[in-house]
Parts: structure tokens; C-alpha cells; sequence
């Protein structure tokens, strides 16, 4: 199989401070990966060094070309990154929000503004509404249905289950699997919930210190005893 | 404490004219806020840009333009040397401390103030502005057809603005990569040319209030220095980040003072400056953020 996003040997550093020392992975046509790791493992930054949000070194190769490190490039790519604290506009209109997701494409936003709302109805019900006064799911969804705008070939989701009721957590995570089956959309997802992730993964990478540890389909992961131990806890 | 006799027809002349430097106020407020929402400093350059500008517009009707060919061009010429002045001068401090950015406005001033003294020379001279300078019978009260020109070219210009913001693709990434710059470049916003294309709307916004006020000021150099001072209050008066509150404090002003000047003996001409100085402040002791200053609502 091609892969549609690979990193090879990924380096990033925030100013002294190396974060990745040289990670390799890869996102299939229509796959979720998930990457699992510590709190500081560098599962955050692995999302920034494809969006060229962070300082980086190393090949990335996205459909086929390199990227540049240019995050307005990235995005015109195919490439939506959802990142830590949603980068939601919260003093704009959910509305508008959705409006700036699209703003790479051209032409209509009715089609692609249905079916974010297929997938959730509440935000059309609050697309008057300010973004900062969406609840943390609402936000959430937000984010997603942003991303979703821009009709992307890989959406970049980092945390998505953060300070979420596990129901959200769950409806969250069903419409991620909707997206990837009916738009054929590509997910690389990092989570601190790691029976969550493996759950809808198919694959997994494990980070320890800006280092791919362990890699593999996630049945494997899920029954190796260092991942059980020090992610699933039992 | 009042100045002779009071009528109802001065009086509404009166809230014309307050009205008409308001707009003016109003307009030159709005460049600054555009430029404050996008870079958090304030262009000490912005009365200096206009004057040159309002320059090369007498210029152009020296060399047989009339008045509304030439507005156009001279738009044209303010966006381009408002983008390019961001391009060049603004962009290698723009992630610098706000300080810096404000030292190298103040030198920007200074600079265009001298090229205006060099190509131009100093001392001032009449500039024929677009409208008739007689009066018109408004309702049985004489009004100024150059007052009533100089407002509705100024609400036009904003009105414009306003849905431009609002319903463009290009205002709403104007006004995401003043929000929010990384997650605006996340969505594929190219954030240096919205930067760029902010300081070319706010040198347009200038040029016409140069445009509108030099008939009434005469052109020199020095032109828009105090319009300058009077337009930073207005824009502190409405907050700092909002572009109506800059229109609508330009307009609150641009009135008070003139009716102050009129009919409250000590204030006259002279204490214009400071009593408007005085009223922000009071305004601010009880609304810190200006009266339309955003207090961001956000739910964690």
C-alpha cells in the first residue's frame, strides 16, 4: 500500500530543546493512526512537524511530494490540523468558523456545510452563536467540522477526548469512523486514552521521548505486556 | 458661561459640523484600529501617510485631473504604499516587541513628513475639494454642501468596509489572522499578506479622510497631525479593537467638542485639545476598554 502521508527520520526542536530525535511513521489512504505516548513523549509535536507549526528536519512526504514547512501551504495541501485547544476562532460566529475552514476551497459552501451538520446537528442549531460560548464538545465538534470543510485527505486531531464526558468522547469518535468510511478521509490522532484509540485505530505508533518505541496493527499493541502495563492499565 | 444668544438653527449647524470633523475623526480611528487588531501597535505614521497621499492628489488635479478622476488613483496609490510600507518597513519588526513596531512608526512620520517638505515644500495652500462650499436649505437651517458631502463620503467608505468584513471571504481571513494568526494559517490563511493588506485598507481609509478635511484644513504637511491626536482618542474612547466603537467615537467627539468650543465660554478654540483629552479619560476611569472594547466571553 502507498502511504499517503511518511515520515522519515523527523527531527523538531523547540528553540535548545530537541523533541523528536528522528521519528519515522506512516498514514495510509483512508487509515487511522493513532500515536500513544507519556505525557512530553512528543506526540503533539509529531502533529506540528507535518503542519510546520514547529522547527523540523527530515523528509515528509505527502501525497506523493514533499511538504514544505509552511502551515498556509500544508493546509492548502489537504492537510486539517486540529490542534491542542482546538484553535477554534472564539470570538467569531460557529458559523464563520466553518466559513474559515472552507477557505481554501472555492465555489458553494452548502454541500459541505450539510454535511458537517449530518454529523452534528447541534452545531447548525448554534451557528449564530459565538464560538467561545459553545460547551467544551460543542467546541469540539467545531473543530472537526471545520476541519471537515476543507475537505481534507488527512486531518491531523490532537486530543480530541480532552476534558470530554466520555459520551461525547464516544460520539466523537463514531463520527470520526463515519467520516473516514463515507468521505474517505485519513486520520492521524493523538490520545492520551489509549483503549480508546487502539479501539478505533487500526494502527499505532508508541512515542517515549521523541522516539518510536513500538509500532503495529493495534490488536498487537493491545496484547503486548509494556503497552498494557504503562498505557491500558491492567 | 454662554457665548451670545442661543438658537436652534446655530445650534443644528452646530451638530453638522461636529458631525462632519467626527466622520473625519471617525475614518482616520478606524485605519488605526484596523492596524491595532492586526499588529497591537498604534501607527503614529497613519496622519502622515494621509497628508502625503491628500499631496499626491493635489498634484494629480495640478495636472488637470479633476477631483473624482483622481480619487480613484489616489486610492489605488494608498493601498499599494500602505501594503508596501508593511512589506518593507513593518514586516522585519512584526515579531518584535510592540515598542519597536511603534519607534519605527514614529520614524516612518518623521520620514514622510520630511519627503512631503522636499517634493512639496512646506507653508500650506487651498486645496479645491470635491463639493460647493454654499449653503443648502436643510428644514429651514443653512447647511454646508461640503459638510454634508465630507459625512456621507465617510459613511459610504465604512459601510463599504463593514460588508466587506463581513461577507467576503478576504474580510473574514483579514479578521481571523488579526484574531488568531497560527490557527488562521492552520485553515490555509497566508497571514503575512493579511497583515499586509490591512495596512493598504488602512492607508485607503487616510487618504479620503486627507481627502475630505484638507478643502476645510488647507494641505501642508503638518495637516493631520492633530486630526491624528484627535483620532487615537476616538479610537481609545470606542476600544481600542473595535471598529464600530472607532466610527461611532470619532462621531461622540468630533460633536462634543464642537458644541463645547461653542457654547461653553472657556473651553473656545484653544482648550479643544485638552477638554477632549479630559472627557476620554473620565470615559475610561468608569469603561477601561473604551466604550465598545471587547471583553472576550469564553467558556473552558
Amino acid at each position: 500500500m502507498s502511504a499517503l502521508l511518511k515520515l522519515e527520520g523527523v527531527e523538531a526542536s523547540y528553540g535548545p530543546v530537541k523533541a523528536l530525535h528522528g521519528v519515522s511513521l506512516e498514514v495510509g489512504n483512508g487509515e487511522l493512526v493513532a500515536v500513544l505516548g507519556a505525557n512530553g513523549a512528543g506526540k503533539t509535536t509529531t502533529l506540528r512537524a507535518v503542519s510546520g507549526t514547529v522547527r523540523r528536519s527530515g523528509d515528509i512526504t505527502f501525497n506523493g511530494s514533499k511538504l514544505r514547512r509552511r502551515p498556509d501551504t500544508v493546509a492548502r495541501a489537504g492537510i486539517a490540523h486540529v490542534p491542542e485547544g482546538r484553535g477554534t476562532f472564539s470570538e467569531l460566529s460557529v458559523w464563520e468558523n466553518l466559513r474559515l475552514g472552507a477557505y481554501t476551497r472555492r465555489g458553494n459552501l452548502t454541500e459541505g456545510a450539510q454535511r458537517v451538520f449530518k454529523y452534528f446537528p447541534r452545531l447548525e442549531e448554534r451557528k449564530g452563536q459565538q464560538a467561545g460560548t459553545l460547551s467544551g464538545g460543542e467546541q469540539q465538534m467545531l473543530a472537526l467540522g471545520r476541519a471537515m470543510m476543507a475537505r481534507p485527505k488527512l486531518v491531523l486531531l490532537d486530543e480530541p477526548s480532552l476534558g470530554l464526558a466520555p459520551m461525547l468522547v464516544q460520539e466523537i469518535f463514531d463520527a470520526l469512523d463515519k467520516m473516514r468510511g463515507e468521505d474517505g478521509m485519513s486520520v492521524l490522532v493523538v490520545e492520551q486514552n489509549a483503549s480508546l484509540a487502539l479501539a478505533h485505530a487500526a494502527r499505532a505508533y508508541v512515542l517515549e521521548v521523541g522516539r518510536v518505541v513500538l509500532s503495529g496493527p493495534s490488536d498487537e499493541l493491545r496484547a503486548d505486556e509494556s503497552v498494557r502495563r504503562s498505557y491500558l492499565g491492567y | 458661561m454662554l457665548l451670545g444668544a442661543f438658537t436652534w438653527t446655530e445650534f443644528a449647524q452646530q451638530i453638522v459640523s461636529g458631525l462632519r470633523d467626527g466622520a473625519i475623526y471617525g475614518g482616520l480611528a478606524l485605519a488605526l484600529v484596523i492596524i491595532y487588531r492586526s499588529t497591537r501597535a498604534i501607527n503614529f505614521a497613519q496622519g502622515e501617510m494621509a497628508t502625503f497621499t491628500t499631496f499626491i492628489a493635489w498634484s494629480l488635479m495640478n495636472h488637470g485631473f479633476s477631483f473624482w478622476t483622481a480619487f480613484p488613483l489616489v486610492l489605488a496609490i494608498a493601498f499599494s504604499g500602505g501594503v508596501a510600507i508593511e512589506r518593507l518597513i513593518i514586516r522585519p519588526v512584526e515579531n518584535g516587541p510592540v515598542i519597536t513596531i511603534v519607534i519605527v512608526t514614529l520614524g516612518l512620520a518623521v520620514l514622510l513628513n520630511g519627503l512631503m517638505s522636499l517634493i512639496w515644500g512646506g507653508g500650506n495652500r487651498p486645496f479645491n475639494g470635491p463639493f460647493s462650499t454654499r449653503t443648502i436649505d436643510v428644514g429651514g437651517v443653512p447647511i454646508s454642501v461640503q459638510d454634508i458631502g465630507i459625512v456621507a463620503v465617510s459613511f459610504a467608505l465604512v459601510a463599504l468596509l463593514a460588508l466587506f468584513f463581513r461577507f467576503t471571504k478576504l474580510g473574514l481571513g483579514l479578521r481571523a489572522a488579526a484574531l488568531n494568526r497560527q490557527s488562521s494559517e492552520l485553515v490555509g490563511v497566508r497571514v503575512g499578506w493579511m497583515l499586509a493588506f490591512g495596512w493598504g485598507l488602512a492607508a485607503v481609509l487616510g487618504a479620503v479622510a486627507g481627502m475630505m478635511v484638507a478643502p476645510v484644513l488647507f494641505l501642508d504637511p503638518n495637516m493631520m497631525q492633530t486630526v491624528l491626536l484627535y483620532a487615537f482618542a476616538a479610537a481609545v474612547l470606542g476600544g481600542l479593537d473595535s471598529p464600530l466603537g472607532a466610527v461611532i467615537g470619532g462621531l461622540l467627539l468630533g460633536v462634543t467638542i464642537t458644541l463645547l468650543g461653542r457654547y461653553v465660554g472657556f473651553v473656545g478654540q484653544a482648550l479643544k485639545l485638552p477638554t477632549a483629552l479630559l472627557l476620554i479619560l473620565l470615559v475610561l476611569l468608569v469603561k477601561p476598554n473604551g466604550l465598545f472594547g471587547r471583553v472576550a466571553v469564553r467558556r473552558v
